[in-house]
């Protein structure tokens, strides 16, 4: 048996398919009882360093605006996935978490790869989406999103700050040399060097390129050939254990007395190095929320968050926790943003995603603005490594800020593109002491 | 030829020198996946997990016995003891209560139960001892370190890197020689190793060899992680790095070969030394190019044996 259509069902059914998802569309949206947030994060490998203290921040601070209401009456709930197993799963799992858990909002995610694979998802499914933590550069200078913004800075100016303050401090280095993770994060960030040190101090000469394989456990070769090359400089962009290892064993070996270490990702790695981190070399954080910040714009906040973790969890966060909580201030100022501009009433998927663009919204220790392109402004503050009798790790001395508009590629242009257009005259006038 | 010696006999004596920790390293875990391999004929994936463990054990006790106030010496028999006891309860557990009951599987099925054995006791490393980077050098740093001459500079060497770990390599290798050969055990294992039936059709009792030996293997996987961890931060997956080195090592040298996995490891530790100073890009792939050169001449490793089929 075939069924027919007749003309009037047909032109009927032509209309229905036009009319119906703007009929539905106008529709109010409910308030939701609870509002889900897909949080992708590394819960297994050697990245879960920065994806577990980040899951604790993210419940923390659940739990302490449930505590106190949610947000615009709604308490949030975050559900967590792993991005261990590989970008196909998560982009699977990032399916899973709207279609199935049917979450209002994604924090997508550490790894660059992760970032780059599923962000496009965004489109497809329209959920706003905050890149929480990933720092490649590509995700906005090649494509255009209407429900992706990242809530943090980006890897040119956690680059380029740490070495404009080196050119600063040391304007007289002549040799480079590289010791980086080998993987997206690590190539990225020399070719970021790379292109900014070419216009910022012409002639530095590079003497190493090293990138031994992603969770190496053993730099004895590496440092050997260093401690033989004697280089001014070494940049080192890797986080974890292998940075951890890579400073135990060069300091053993008196490394650090004869270059100077560059160390935009040092931060995570302090707590654990202890008192084996050597003094005087370039640290960097990710952003501008070091544990010893000297004056953050909202002390009590800063405090209270530093040490409500510290009580939970018995250590002082690191910077993935404060990226994940600038995501869930970021989220808390726009939804309150987008009730506010329907009069109480709840935004749909649409108008949340509108109240993010150009949104600015208070951290701890300054304010972050989400650009046009979707791209976060956070400052980025660097110093020298040094002891402080209140913590028992390193800390910055001698911090500067770098505010994120000097250091960021501007909206539309490619960071390599950007940074050769770059002056030696920025060392001196980029960046204000603290 | 001769010019680039004379331009580059200095770095490459330097890269001979950091060779050697590596391949000390690489035989500690390999001469123990190679023994089990050659006398169970199991693919232990697990074998990393129990170098992760012995490793993450002895950072562990050492860090506990510091804050006892021991002496820094104490901590080099602290390595050895706390590997001991990780091989000691772990390797009769997984050899009794899991790799007993698939000795008649299929290899896939081997392969599988002790990749998922692999898996758990990642997971189970991360229930322990947490995500952040654990770290005790108290050994390391109560040796100090040597200062290499290089032409009017030095190089300063930690004599951990330079004497303890191939140290401790070259001791497990002469003392598993003088087992395997002297001992009846010894005799016995090598039996198993050489032809399973006959071994067993003259009276052996395979089951006891079986569990022996595991063991033991489990107590060297135990040990390279122990002598590793004053010199590394550990962190989940470190067991992964090594394991794949170590079936280089066991596929290059030949099955059951004490020895070939001798010379492997510091075939392939030399090898990845000399690229980090010549050729960077190529340090993860020398023990493979060497693998790959070694299996094209010779299939059955650089001194295993041609296994006659048995009908």
């Amino acid at each position: 048996m075939t069924a027919t259509l007749t003309r009037r069902e047909t032109l009927a059914a032509g209309f229905g398919s036009v009319l119906l998802p703007a009929t539905l569309s106008a529709q109010p949206v409910a308030k939701p009882a609870e509002f889900k947030i897909g949080v992708t994060t590394f819960l297994s490998g050697p990245a879960s360093v920065f994806g577990v203290p980040s899951r604790r921040a993210c419940e923390m601070l659940a739990e302490q605006i449930n505590a106190a209401g949610g947000i615009a009456g709604v308490p949030i709930r975050p559900i967590f996935v792993d991005e261990g197993p590989g970008t196909d799963h998560l982009v699977g799992e990032i399916r899973r978490l709207v279609q199935s858990e049917g979450v209002h909002a994604i924090f997508q995610s550490i790894s660059s790869g992760s970032c780059l694979a599923c962000t496009p998802l965004s489109r497809e499914l329209n959920k706003v989406m905050l890149l929480w933590d990933c720092g490649t550069q590509r995700i906005f200078e090649e494509a255009r999103y209407d429900y992706a913004f990242r809530t943090q800075g980006y890897a040119t100016p956690e680059v380029l700050a740490p070495l404009l303050y080196l050119l600063r401090k040391k304007p007289d280095i002549r040799t480079v040399a590289v010791l980086n993770q080998d993987y997206a994060w690590g190539r990225d960030s020399w070719e970021i060097w790379q292109a900014a040190i070419g216009a910022l101090k012409p002639g530095t000469r590079v003497v190493a390129e090293m990138f031994p394989r992603f969770g190496s456990t053993d730099f004895s070769t590496e440092i050997t050939r260093l401690l033989a090359l004697r280089p001014d400089v070494v940049f080192s962009s890797s986080w974890g254990g292998e940075l951890v290892t890579f400073i135990r064993q060069a300091t053993e070996r008196r490394l650090h007395e004869r270059t100077t270490f560059v160390l935009p990702v040092a931060e995570a790695s302090l707590q654990i190095l202890g008192r084996n981190m050597p003094e005087g070399h370039v640290i960097g954080a990710r952003g501008d929320h070091w544990n010893n910040h000297p004056s953050p714009a909202n002390p009590a906040l800063f405090n209270g968050f530093v040490n409500a973790y510290r009580q939970k969890f018995n250590e002082f966060p690191i910077y993935p926790c404060h990226h994940m909580a600038q995501a869930v201030w970021a989220l808390k100022a726009a939804l309150e943003k987008a009730v506010a501009a329907k009069n109480g009433a709840w935004p749909s998927d649409a108008e949340l995603a509108a109240a993010f663009r150009g949104l600015t919204f208070p951290t701890p220790t300054s304010t972050i603005t989400l650009r046009e392109d979707g791209q976060g402004l956070e400052d980025q503050i660097v110093g020298l490594s040094s002891f402080d009798p209140r913590f028992p790790f390193a800390v910055p001395k001698e911090m500067m800020r770098y505010s994120a508009a000097q250091v960021s590629a501007p909206a539309g242009q490619k960071s390599t593109d950007w940074l050769k257009t770059l002056t030696p005259a920025m060392i001196q006038s980029a960046g204000t002491a603290l | 030829m001769a010019e680039w010696f004379q331009d580059n006999g200095l770095l490459l004596g330097l890269a001979l020198l950091d060779g050697l920790s590596s391949a000390g390293l690489i035989f500690l875990v390999a001469v123990g996946l190679n023994l089990v391999f050659g006398v169970l004929r199991i693919v232990n994936v697990a074998h990393g997990s129990l170098y992760a463990i012995g490793a993450y054990s002895a950072a562990s006790i050492g860090l506990f016995l510091t804050s006892l106030g021991l002496p820094a010496w104490a901590s080099i028999p602290t390595l050895i003891l706390s590997a001991a006891l990780v091989g000691a309860i772990l390797g009769p557990l997984i050899e009794r209560f899991i790799l007993r009951r698939i000795y008649a599987g299929e290899e896939v099925v081997q392969l599988l139960v002790t990749f998922a054995l692999f898996m758990i006791l990642e997971d189970v490393q991360k229930l322990v001892w947490g995500v952040q980077p654990i770290h005790h050098d108290a050994a390391m740093r109560w040796l100090g370190t040597i200062d290499v001459p290089f032409g009017t500079d030095f190089i300063p060497f930690t004599n951990y890197q330079l004497f303890v770990l191939p140290g401790f390599a070259v001791i497990t290798l002469a003392g598993l020689a003088w087992f395997l050969r002297s001992t009846l055990t010894g005799r016995v294992i090598v039996a198993v190793t050489t032809d399973r039936e006959a071994a067993t059709a003259m009276g052996i009792d395979a089951a006891k060899i079986f569990l022996l030996t595991f063991t033991f293997g489990a107590m060297l996987a135990a040990l390279g992680g122990a002598l590793s961890s004053p010199t590394a931060a550990l962190v989940p997956g470190v067991g992964a790095q090594i394991i794949v080195l170590s079936f280089a090592v066991v596929a290059t040298a030949g099955l059951g070969q004490i020895e070939g996995a001798a010379l492997t490891s510091l075939m392939m530790g030399m090898g990845r030394s000399i690229a980090v100073y010549f050729e960077p890009e190529l340090e993860v792939v020398v023990p493979y190019i060497i693998m790959v050169l070694v299996l094209l001449v010779r299939p059955q490793g650089l001194f295993g044996v041609i296994e006659t089929r048995r009908v």
